[in-house]
């Protein structure tokens, strides 16, 4: 279960509109259907035991108790794996954001604000900034508001073509012309002369290989980077053109909002996620980062697996020409487990003759499947909106770009937000619904980052001025 | 060498990398408040009075000592709390981590963030222009600020070691001399510029600490000795 709401900033020559994804946080659909099935798996394995053992039936009872402890142990047990999984991409983006701040000039330069900031922060009193930020910031969120409900409504209505389209019309803008102005910024620092053909092939190759990656199937990791890396580049534009207090403030109010969205029943955000679920669909891929595959292995139900292997078995036959013709007919029987008969053979002599019942069939099949739950897990991840990336990564890179500690602040916010992340994913791990991912980091990072620009930054530099040690 | 440690023990283990990222948290915290005490000692008082000044500062420095180690306590608490959950958790009724473990990850972790706020700043500057001590400082400082910086991480996490071994047996002696011997220490820095005042009883305290530790973890001077011909 994932939700997000996307919306609208327009850009400020008001031509071109982008998306920006907003976030929540979530553990996979997955979940569920693990627990179902590891239910189901234990019953079966149950069966043939005490049948063959002559023993009295477990009492159903126990087992589904007993499965759903275990099930929430396995939960909390990866737990760990999974929040590192989050930490790292978070990491990099950061990593990124704060690497393009300090080097490239061009991301600290006041060039204009956007169209959705129109009050200036260059005021002569400080109540009038004050109000001007409280103007600015104002009119973001009724932005985003309006956007997110729009999107909503698209949802409830399945609008999805205009809901594509507008995705992807948005990540078009991100890839090509944004990273467009980024590459020329940082040949621009570096000194390094380029011509517009190469440039352009770049760039084309670049675009045209994320727009497959996240809209269509790509390999994992580069579809993880692919997001990171347009995160990184949204949170730039936002470093650049939000002044500073409305910055701050829209961070602040932003964290309040997703709380809000998310939480209350009438929510946009969570009708988005009850929506989602009613119609059992995955959300859209371009908005959310996943850290494992987003579509997903069946796991072994007796006539979906046996119709895969007799399909498998089949294509496989077919093409080799085996010279048994029973294959062939055994295709036609979807219930024999697709067992070929040079395989029944061959274990018949190994084991001794088994009678491939049903219910061993399941029994076996919950075996392998077995250690295919102990993989997945591992391939069951969790999902962050973009929204999140970005957020995170405009508050550390606003920390590194106007504070006044310098790389005090920045490493302060950056545990923040890692902190904030854990204990989110460990409310999570709690609540197993979906949860609103920005409020405790951008709070942490928040308190941390105005903290240490005021009190902590004195203090280090006092002590590194006598070279005293604490 | 620090950045080592991590690479080779912590990296590996999810559960680790948070607990060294929570304890690098509970020292920023520490850090906050024993900062906000001495901001705030400051504006109370006169600032152009340079004596009081550098005394308001060192008493800063006493007083964030003094919580560092209580909030590594806290830490302490903290973890005990979660291995039990730990422990409830796991399949196999024992935890995936031992204290000790955590304790050494802990400490790491305070050792790490302090290290980095003590020496990035420093770090940034250095790739700038400029000359080393021209106003009749000492040209040794940067040298002296790493090695110092070193020797702080070494120290945090061998104290890690010792106070939560402490705790875990309730000797109060042993988490008494981790508070002197962190006292010390950065009583000792108070004689900077003259550097033989600082760095060597430094090392020497990270020798005591880290056989002391390396004892109460189980080690020998057998095993190190075995361990030495292994290799070699």
């Amino acid at each position: 279960m994932t939700e997000l709401s996307a919306h609208l900033p327009q850009f400020q020559h008001g031509q071109l509109t982008e998306n920006f994804p907003d976030n929540h946080l979530s553990n996979t659909n997955d979940n569920s259907e693990r627990r179902r099935h590891d239910n189901s798996e234990r019953r079966r394995n149950d069966n043939p035991e005490s049948e063959t053992n002559g023993q009295p039936q477990n009492n159903i009872q126990q087992v589904v108790e007993q499965d759903e402890e275990e099930d929430e142990e396995l939960t909390l047990k990866y737990g760990a794996k999974h929040v590192i999984m989050l930490f790292v991409p978070v990491t990099l983006c950061m990593v990124v954001v704060v690497a393009t701040i300090k080097s490239v000039s061009f991301y600290t330069r006041k060039d204009g604000q956007l169209i959705y900031t129109p009050f200036t922060e260059e005021t002569e009193t400080v109540g009038q900034r004050a109000l001007n930020s409280i103007l600015n910031a104002a009119i973001m969120i009724s932005v985003i508001i309006v956007m997110t409900i729009l999107l909503v409504v698209l949802y409830k209505y399945r609008c999805y073509k205009v809901i594509h389209g507008w995705l992807i019309i948005s990540s078009l803008l991100l890839l090509f012309f944004f990273s467009f102005i980024y590459l020329g910024e940082v040949f621009k620092t570096y000194n390094v002369a380029m011509d517009y053909i190469t440039v352009a092939l770049m760039i084309w190759n670049f675009g045209v290989v994320g727009m497959i990656c996240i809209h269509w199937k790509g390999p994992l990791r580069l579809q993880q980077a692919y997001l990171i890396m347009i995160s990184a580049l949204m949170a730039l534009v936002f470093i650049k053109y939000l002044p500073e207090w409305t910055a701050w403030l829209i961070l602040a109010v932003i964290s309040v909002y997703d709380l809000v969205a998310v939480l209350c029943p009438k929510g946009p955000l969570r009708m988005l996620v009850e929506t989602a679920q009613e119609r059992n669909e995955t959300l859209f891929p371009a908005l959310i980062y996943s850290s494992t595959m987003i579509w997903l292995v069946n796991m072994a139900e007796e006539d979906p697996e046996a119709q895969r292997k007799a399909s498998k078995n089949s294509t496989y036959d077919k093409q080799k020409q085996a010279p048994a013709n029973q294959t062939q007919n055994e295709d036609a029987e979807a219930d024999d487990g697709g067992f070929s008969q040079e395989w029944q053979q061959q274990r018949d002599n190994r084991i001794g003759p088994i009678e491939s019942t049903p219910e061993s069939r399941a029994a076996v099949q919950a075996l392998p499947s077995n250690s295919q739950t102990s993989e997945d897990p591992e391939e069951r991840g969790v999902k962050l909106g973009l929204g999140d990336f970005i957020f995170y990564s405009v508050l550390v890179g606003k920390a590194s770009a106007t504070a006044s500690g310098d790389w005090n602040t920045t490493l302060a916010c950056f545990v923040a937000i890692l902190i904030g992340l854990c204990l989110t994913l460990l409310l999570l791990a709690i609540f197993k619904k979906a949860l609103p991912a920005l409020p405790i980091s951008i709070t942490f990072g928040l308190v941390f980052y105005f903290a240490t620009d005021n009190l902590v930054q004195p203090f280090m530099d006092q002590l590194a001025f006598h070279q005293f040690y604490i | 060498p620090a950045l080592g440690l991590f690479l080779f023990t912590i990296a590996r283990d999810p559960l680790r990398i948070i607990i060294l990222i929570a304890g690098a948290f509970f020292w920023l915290v520490s850090l906050l408040l024993s900062s906000l005490i001495w901001f705030i000692a400051v504006k109370a008082s006169d600032p152009q009075d340079e004596q009081l000044q550098k005394g308001l500062l060192i008493f800063g420095v006493m007083f964030s000592v003094l919580l560092q180690e209580a909030f590594r306590f806290l830490y302490y608490k903290l973890l005990r709390k979660a291995i039990e959950g730990l422990v409830a958790l796991s399949e196999d009724g024992c935890s995936p981590i031992s204290i000790q473990q955590m304790a050494y990850v802990a400490g790491v972790g305070f050792g790490l963030m302090s290290g980095a706020f003590s020496m990035i700043n420093l770090l940034a500057d250095t790739l700038g222009p400029g000359t080393v001590g021209i106003h009749g400082d000492s040209q040794l400082y940067f040298l002296t600020s790493a090695f110092m910086t070193m020797v702080l991480i070494f120290l945090h996490t061998f104290w890690g070691i010792l106070f939560f071994h402490g705790c875990e047996h309730r000797r109060w002696w042993e988490i008494m001399a981790v508070v002197v011997m962190h006292l010390a220490v950065s009583g000792s820095t108070f004689c900077n510029p003259l550097y033989v005042g600082s760095l060597v009883p430094s090392y020497l305290l990270m020798a005591t600490a880290a056989a002391w530790a390396y004892l109460l973890s189980g080690g020998s001077a057998q095993n190190l000795w075995r361990f030495l011909l292994c290799k070699s």
